[in-house]
């Protein structure tokens, strides 16, 4: 039984699909984050079985970028995160309507 | 000679421009001069150009090309000849002395200003009308003329009456006009130009029923500006404006147009004598209809306008029977006592606070002894009495009618002269003669200002001597360019039978009008009531039966589209999208309420929109592609 | 066939690790489980022959970010839990699935309809790590030297937005509690001076 890229990619969708239904219903702030790790990674397989199947390195090089990008999202929103628990002393989604016109 | 062209053209033009300068401003003296100084300059180059054309030359212009489009060329082009020095010379007097005598009559109206504008606006009208060397040129002008009948006709625009008078002189001229305008296009179709000189030149070449329907629709177009039936109705509702704008319009600058178009277009009406037949016919006609009608109105305004419309059948009958030279020459004769009888209208109308009823007027040439004089004289022409104007020209289309044996024609005309010599002298007899019925109203009649009186002089002057003095070198200049026909009755004695009988006839009409209103007025309810009394009194129930057929199921219709059509559907289809906008910004105004989270929800929502449209597409343009493939 | 004895197995593995970090309302449990899927995870690249994004997966994700998200923590009251209201959540999940297979298949689609040449073709030669170097020294220097950019960029911030001072907000501040907290802190600095 031959795994083929399809497998990869009916594995990263299952991913993806886990990740947004995170993002979506998470209202704790940190567990948005840890939806939006999710969706990284599972974009992350799919380049790396894209990759492997096309014998192409371009898509290794995508998911390097993008584990990047990961690790300074992860600081900088978890710096942000920090001053907003500091100031307000919350991290309920729904409880953030300063942006409400 | 082109500079006297140019200025006897755009002088008028010059003065509306200057004059609507100020038309939003009270009254400015100056305007009304500087429009009477503009127009007597254009009368003065106009008698230039008389002199120029009387020496045996034509002036012809060509200002600038105006449509070049592949075969299609009109130009802007100006001619002076025999036939339009004559429109501009009677034009142009008979303007310049409403003019002058305006600055009288409308001394205490609001719209000083802006009459001006208007009055000269329709003398350059008029002067682009009969100075066109192409049909297209002569068409601008006749919709400026019918642009400019529209303001003046409804220059009381305050007044319903007046503002309805004005959208129905100008909705049966466009009626007419329409006609025109396919007379014109047919004319280009079939000779590929509208250059007079190329058309006239070509015409005979065409088949027969070609030139005939030119010549129809031609002539409905005439029939519009000149007020024939069945298109007159707007001429007598026209009196809703001021007396002088009457006095141009019927005098000068519109009525006039239809005839002139057909004199003008003679070389096309020369070929189809079933057809001028009819016109003169239709003219005949209108001669005696609108004749009766003025039997028995009792609008002062009304019956002079009635006159013209009678006057206007003369001169079809002599254009429609080919007397083209006679037809212009009546032309000339009636706008000058035409216009007196007009001014002198108004100076009464002025006297009696506008009240119009002669039935209430009386013995006013007491206090109005010029006006009485100049309204006399006016009338003796009108009825042609040997020897002022009328005479000459009017007793020449009865010697048309019979020597083109045309009996029927004859003896209607005829009648037709003692009608209008009794109508005439009706009207004078109320105004001036009798007791004065108006005191019992409460007014006090007094003289106009003397400088409107000596403004009418000239047409006085005019008016006797048109006939007298211009006949033969009229006759000499015009036949260079209209056909040479001269009408003399061979037997001598059927001639001074003829002309003494007339005589005799439309005297025994002014002794009969004088003797029935000068002195006292007896209203006799027997006739009043009676069926040929209250036909001709509502104008043969003709502005009824127009109510009927044609106002009413139209208002109808305009109705139905308004409740069922306009309401229901367009509206409805605006109100909708404006519901279906507005409902939407109701109902989804929710998604911005600041929540983080259901933002986060919107955002995936948009995405997946985004995304399907994406391959939507792409599948779409591959599949195109392919398919081109 | 011992591929995909592993392949089911991770999948399966990482499919219930990440489900456990949506689904579970306690935090600790989220971040344990997402720490374990990543883990998981790196085994696919492995299995792909991706040693080199094995490795960095690891060792970022499960050693810095988790690392991370666990001292983040700290700062956060996380026994109390948040009070998630959950609405509809038959129509979210619907939701993503249709995003994610949408976004796979518009990736997938130039793969499978046209036959897309390789810009840099693995060469078996060399070993993975060696070979990423190469490609990512040359043909990719730029955006690896913004990467490390970005990087140190996001750093300086975590550092500034986590440190001092920053639990006041001078927007929202009037003047006259900015001037004394100014005044405080020139106030701090003159004492320090003169120590």
């Amino acid at each position: 039984m031959e795994i083929t890229l399809t497998h990869y990619l009916v594995l990263s969708t299952v991913l993806f699909a886990i990740g947004l239904i995170g993002v979506m219903r998470r209202k704790n702030l940190l567990m948005l984050f840890f939806a939006t790790e999710i969706l990284l990674n599972a974009v992350n397989i799919g380049m790396a079985a894209i990759s492997h199947y096309r014998g192409d390195y371009t898509g290794q090089m995508f998911a390097f970028f993008i584990i990047a990008i990961a690790a300074s999202e992860v600081a900088v929103g978890l710096g942000l995160l920090i001053v907003w628990y500091k100031r307000t002393g919350k991290i309920d989604l729904d409880q953030m309507t300063s942006m409400r016109g | 000679m082109e500079v006297y062209l140019y200025i006897a053209l755009f002088a008028p033009l010059v003065g509306s421009l200057f004059a609507g300068l100020f038309g939003a401003y009270p009254k400015m003296l100056f305007t009304g001069v500087i429009a009477s100084g503009l127009l007597f300059a254009s009368f003065v180059s106009s008698a230039i150009l008389l002199n120029y054309v009387l020496t045996g030359h034509t002036v012809h212009v060509e200002m600038m090309t105006w449509i070049a489009a592949g075969d299609l060329y009109i130009p802007f082009g100006f001619v002076v000849d025999q036939v339009s020095v004559t429109m501009m010379m009677v034009v142009s007097v008979v303007s310049t002395v409403v003019h002058v005598y305006s600055i009288g009559y409308m001394a205490h109206d609001k719209g000083f200003n802006r009459f001006f504008s208007y009055l000269s606006a329709f003398v350059f009208s008029m002067m682009v009308l009969v100075m066109s060397d192409n049909f297209l040129g002569l068409f601008i002008g006749w919709e400026g003329v019918g642009l400019c009948s529209w303001l003046l006709i409804g220059f009381w625009y305050h007044k319903e009456s007046a503002t309805w008078a004005a959208n129905e002189a100008f909705i049966m001229n466009r009626i007419a006009d329409l006609a025109m305008l396919i007379g014109i296009f047919m004319m280009y179709w079939n000779l590929g130009s509208l250059q007079y000189d190329v058309v006239f030149a070509n015409v005979a070449t065409l088949p027969m029923h070609i030139i005939t329907w030119i010549g129809i629709f031609l002539f409905i177009g005439a029939m519009g500006k000149s007020a024939q039936f069945p298109l007159h109705t707007w001429l007598a509702d026209a009196m809703e404006g001021p007396t002088p704008v009457s006095a141009l319009i019927h005098a000068a600058t519109m009525v006039t147009a239809g005839v002139y178009l057909v004199v003008r277009a003679n070389p096309i009406y020369s070929e189809i004598p079933d057809v001028g037949n009819a016109i003169a016919s239709l003219g005949a006609f209108v001669a005696m209809f609108a004749a009766t009608m003025a039997l028995v109105n009792r609008d002062m305004k009304r019956i002079i306008a009635y006159s013209t419309l009678s006057q206007l059948g003369y001169m079809f009958v002599a254009a429609g029977l080919g007397a083209y030279w006679v037809a212009l020459f009546h032309l000339m004769a009636h706008a000058f006592f035409k216009a007196l009888l007009f001014l002198g209208a108004g100076n009464v109308m002025h006297a009696m606070h506008d009240e119009l009823d002669p039935f209430k007027m009386g013995g006013l040439k007491k206090s109005m002894k010029g006006t009485w004089i100049f309204m006399t004289l006016a009338s003796v022409a009108l009825a042609g009495i040997y020897p002022l104007a009328g005479f000459f020209s009017k007793d020449l289309i009865l010697e048309v009618a019979f020597v083109e044996q045309h009996y029927i024609l004859y003896t209607v005309l005829l009648l037709t002269a003692g009608l209008t010599a009794f109508y005439s002298f009706r009207l004078v007899a109320l105004i001036f003669h009798g007791n004065e019925r108006h005191l019992e109203h409460g007014i006090h009649p007094h003289e106009a200002y003397s400088f409107m009186l000596y403004a009418m002089a000239p047409l006085a002057v005019l008016a006797v001597i048109a006939g007298m003095v211009f006949k033969t070198p009229y006759y000499l200049m015009v036949t260079n360019l209209l056909p040479a026909m001269t009408y003399h009755i061979h037997n001598h004695t059927t001639f001074w039978i003829m002309t003494i009988g007339t005589q005799l006839f439309v005297i025994a009409a002014i002794t009969y009008a004088y003797k029935k209103y000068a002195k006292a007025v007896k209203v006799d309810k027997k006739v009043e009531s009676g069926l040929l009394y209250q036909l001709l009194y509502n104008q043969y129930y003709i502005p009824k039966i127009y109510d009927e057929v044609f106002s009413k199921p139209y208002l109808k219709l305009s109705k139905l589209a308004w409740k069922e059509i306009d309401l229901k559907i367009v509206d409805a289809t605006v109100d909708g999208i404006a519901n279906v906008i507005y409902q939407t910004g109701e109902k989804t105004h929710t998604m911005q309420n600041g929540n983080l989270s259901s933002m986060l929800r919107w955002m995936v929502i948009g995405l997946v929109v985004l995304l399907v449209l994406a391959v939507a597409f792409t599948a779409g343009y591959n599949a195109v592609n392919l398919q081109a493939m | 066939m011992f591929e995909a004895i592993a392949f089911y197995l991770f999948a399966a593995l990482t499919i219930v690790m990440f489900t456990i970090t949506v689904m579970t309302s306690q935090a600790l449990y989220a971040l344990t489980a997402m720490a374990a899927g990543m883990i998981f995870i790196s085994a696919f690249f492995f299995i792909l022959g991706a040693d080199f994004l094995g490795a960095i997966q690891i060792i970022v994700y499960t050693g810095a970010v988790m690392a991370i998200y666990a001292f983040g923590m700290m700062f956060f009251d996380t026994t109390r839990n948040v009070v998630e209201k959950r609405s509809n959540p038959r129509f979210v999940v619907v939701l993503g699935a249709l995003a994610a297979v949408l976004v796979v298949f518009i990736v997938l689609a130039p793969i499978v309809t046209t036959n897309l040449n390789a810009n840099y073709p693995i060469d078996l030669a060399v070993g993975n790590s060696q070979a990423i170097g190469m490609v990512l020294f040359t043909k990719y220097l730029v955006p690896f030297e913004l990467a490390a950019v970005m990087l140190l960029v996001a750093m300086i911030a975590g550092i500034v937005l986590a440190g001092k001072k920053m639990d006041k907000s001078l927007t929202l501040m009037t003047e006259e509690d900015i001037a004394l907290m100014h005044d405080s802190f020139t106030h701090e600095s003159t004492q320090e001076e003169a120590h």
